[in-house]
C-alpha cells in the first residue's frame, strides 16, 4: 500500500521519452489487480482501474497528512477553496477522511473559505453573482461553517496583517504524540458520559451559521479601487504576484479573526513544480521551501499546509471526474489585450510541455523542491521581515539603496510616500516585483499602514540608537 | 469510404470556456475516404467548434499540453491517443488543467 505514498514519479532514473501506446478500442487491464479495465495512467506504464485509483488516491491524502503530522486532533483547519479541481479534490478528501471509521477518522475541524476574485478576472457583475451563487450552494450542503469573502475585502485589511504573530515554531508547541492521546482521552469521557455520540467530528456547524457571510458583492467604489491596483502594476507579472499577496493576506486575516490555527490550500504537485522555477526566476531561490513546502510558518500563529502537492495535476482531474466532484472553474486573472505573458504562465507552458515527450519532468522538479530545506533564519521569530511577503529578509540593511540607484531617480519625493522609502522593508524579489507594481500611491491602504509604521519605528530606533553609540564604542571590539 | 460518426464531444475544467461556455457537443463526423481517428476530429473541432484562438486548445496538431483526453471514459494514453480510430457513439472528453490563458 505504501507504494502509493510519497513521491509522484519514478525515482532517479534517466528521463524517458514517452511512447505512444497502440491504438486500440478497449484498455489493457489495471496493474494493481489485474482485473478491472485500466481507466488512467497515474505514471509511467501504471495504469490503474477506477477502483485502485480511487483507493491510491485517498490514501496519499492520509498519508501526507500522517507522515507529516502537523494538524492536531481538535484544531480548527480553514479550507481554501477557489471552486478549481484541486482544492475541491482537497475538500472531498476532508469529508471523506471525516466520515471514515473511527481508528482512520480524520480529526481535525474544518472550515472553508472562498474568496471572490472576479473583478480581477475580467468577470461582469452578473457572472460574479452566479458563480457566488454556485459556489455558496456547494459549500453550504457541506455543513461545515463556511465564508464567503472578495478579493476587495483585501483592501480594509489592517497593517498588522504584515506582522508575524505570536508563536510558530520559534516557540516549543506540545508534541503530537501528547495531542493525540489527550483528544482521545477527552473523547472517552465525552462517550462515557454519554454526549460525544458517534457523528464524525466537525460535521454539522459547531461555529454557528456562519455569520455575515451570506452571498453578495462588494461596493462598486470598492471594485474600482481594487481595478486602479492592477492597471497600476505595470506587468502581468506584478498582476500574478499582487494577486497571490492579497489572496494569502485575506486567507491569513480570515484564519486569525475566526480562531483557525491552520490554512489548507490545494496546489498539486503540478503547480508546485510550476511555483517552483517561477519563484526561481523572480528571485525568490531563497524561499523557495517556505513558499512550495508542505508546511510554511511564516506567519507564525496561522500555518499554512499544502496537502495536495504530492498529486499530479492529472491525477486530480480524473479523481473530480470519475467520483463527481463539483467544481465552479472561473476564468484566470484577466490580461490586457497584447500584454506580455507573465513568467508564470511562460514557466507553465515550458513545464507542460516538457512533460509531453518526458513523463517524469513535473516530478523531478518536485523532487528537486522536496530536497530543499527552510533556512534556519526563517524559523526565527525575531529577524526583520519583507513586508509584502513575510519571509525573512535576505538583503542587509545598508547596502540596499546603493543596489537601487533607477529607484532613487525615479523617486518623485513625496516624503514617506516616496518609492525609496518601501525598499529597504522588502526581500530581493519584492524588490523586483514592487518596480512594476505601479505608483505606491495605489497600493494597498495595509500595505502602505504597515510601511509607514516600519519606517517610523526604524527611524526612532536610529534616534535611540544616536544616544546609545557612545556605549557601544566604550566596549573593545573584541568579542 | 467510411460512414458518417455520432459522437458526444465534451469540454470540462475550463475547456468550455473556450466553446462559448458550452460543455455537451452532439456532433456528426461526415463521411470521408479515410475512418476517422482523434488527430481528425481535432482538426475538424478546430475548423467548426473553436471560434477563436485556437493556441489556447490546440498545439501542433494535437491538444494543447495540460488538457487531458478521455475516450468513452478512459485516458487516452491507454488507447492510442491521436490514432485511436472513432466509432459511432464514442464519447470524447477534453478537460483543462490550465491556469493561465
Ligand atoms: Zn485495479
Ligand atoms: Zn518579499
Amino acid at each position: 500500500m505504501c507504494e502509493a505514498s510519497g513521491r509522484c514519479g519514478g525515482c532517479g532514473e534517466a528521463p524517458v521519452r514517452r511512447r505512444a501506446a497502440p491504438a486500440c478500442s478497449r484498455p489493457r487491464p489495471c496493474v494493481k489487480c489485474g482485473d478491472g479495465p485500466a481507466a488512467v495512467v497515474i505514471r509511467i506504464g501504471d495504469a490503474f482501474c477506477r477502483a485502485c485509483f480511487r483507493e491510491y488516491f485517498v490514501h496519499k491524502f492520509r498519508a501526507m497528512l500522517g507522515k507529516n503530522r502537523v494538524i492536531f486532533p481538535g484544531e480548527k483547519v480553514l479550507l481554501a477553496l477557489s471552486g478549481g479541481m484541486a482544492s475541491s479534490a482537497m475538500l472531498r478528501q476532508v469529508q471523506e477522511g471525516l466520515s471514515r471509521e473511527t481508528a482512520k477518522r480524520l480529526r481535525f475541524v474544518p472550515g472553508l473559505i472562498y474568496i471572490d476574485e472576479g473583478a480581477v478576472c475580467g468577470q461582469s457583475l452578473v457572472q460574479r453573482e452566479q458563480t457566488l451563487t454556485r459556489m455558496e450552494a456547494l459549500l453550504q450542503e457541506t455543513g461545515f461553517p463556511y465564508y464567503l469573502a472578495s478579493l476587495e475585502q483585501a483592501l480594509e485589511l489592517p497593517g498588522s496583517i504584515l506582522r508575524r504573530g505570536p508563536g510558530g515554531d520559534s516557540e516549543p508547541s506540545p508534541s503530537y504524540k501528547a495531542a493525540v492521546e489527550g483528544f482521545i482521552q477527552q473523547q472517552r469521557q465525552e462517550e462515557a458520559n454519554g454526549d460525544g455520540g458517534t457523528s464524525p467530528a466537525g460535521l454539522g456547524t459547531q461555529d454557528g451559521p456562519a455569520g455575515g457571510s451570506h452571498a453578495h458583492l462588494p461596493a462598486a467604489a470598492r471594485t474600482e479601487e481594487l481595478l486602479r491596483l492592477f492597471d497600476a502594476a505595470e506587468t502581468l507579472t506584478a498582476k500574478e504576484e499582487l494577486l497571490q499577496m492579497l489572496r494569502s493576506h485575506l486567507l491569513l486575516h480570515t484564519a486569525r479573526t475566526q480562531g483557525y490555527t491552520k490554512v489548507m490550500t490545494g496546489e498539486s504537485c503540478t503547480r508546485v513544480a510550476i511555483k517552483l522555477l517561477t519563484n526561481l526566476a523572480l528571485g525568490r531561490g531563497a524561499f523557495l521551501a517556505v513558499d512550495t513546502g508542505f508546511v510554511d510558518s511564516r506567519h507564525g500563529d496561522v500555518t499554512v499546509v499544502r496537502p495536495m502537492r504530492d498529486y499530479m495535476a492529472k491525477e486530480i482531474a480524473f479523481y473530480n471526474h470519475f467520483f463527481g466532484v463539483p467544481t465552479v472553474i472561473t476564468p484566470p486573472l484577466h490580461a490586457k489585450r497584447r500584454e506580455k505573458t507573465s513568467i508564470h504562465r511562460l514557466m507553465e507552458n515550458f513545464l507542460l510541455g516538457l512533460q509531453v515527450d518526458f513523463p517524469s519532468t513535473i516530478s523531478t522538479v518536485y523532487r528537486t523542491g522536496e530536497k530543499l530545506s527552510v533556512a534556519p533564519a526563517e524559523s526565527n521569530g525575531e529577524l526583520q521581515r519583507c513586508l509584502l511577503c513575510l519571509c525573512a529578509l535576505d538583503i542587509a540593511g545598508e547596502e540596499e539603496l546603493a543596489l537601487e540607484p533607477t529607484l532613487v531617480k525615479e523617486d518623485t519625493g513625496n516624503g514617506a510616500e516616496s518609492r525609496a522609502a518601501f525598499i529597504p522593508l522588502l526581500c530581493y524579489s519584492c524588490r523586483l516585483t514592487f518596480k512594476e507594481m505601479g505608483p505606491p500611491a495605489t497600493l494597498p491602504p495595509y500595505v502602505r499602514t504597515e510601511a509607514q509604521h516600519r519606517n517610523c519605528r526604524a527611524l526612532m530606533k536610529q534616534q535611540i540608537q544616536e544616544f546609545l553609540l557612545e556605549d557601544d564604542e566604550e566596549e573593545p571590539g573584541g568579542s | 469510404m467510411a460512414a458518417p460518426v455520432s459522437l458526444q464531444v465534451e469540454f470540462g475544467g475550463g475547456a468550455e470556456l473556450l466553446f462559448d461556455g458550452v460543455k455537451k457537443h452532439q456532433v456528426t463526423l461526415p463521411s470521408q475516404p479515410e475512418p476517422w481517428d482523434i488527430r481528425n476530429l481535432l482538426k475538424w473541432i478546430k475548423q467548426n467548434l473553436l471560434k477563436e484562438r485556437p493556441e489556447l486548445f490546440m498545439q501542433g496538431e494535437s491538444v494543447r499540453p495540460g488538457i487531458l483526453v478521455l475516450i468513452n471514459d478512459a485516458d487516452w494514453e491507454l488507447m492510442g491517443e491521436l490514432d485511436y480510430k472513432l466509432q459511432d457513439q464514442d464519447n470524447v472528453l477534453f478537460i483543462s488543467t490550465l491556469h493561465g490563458g
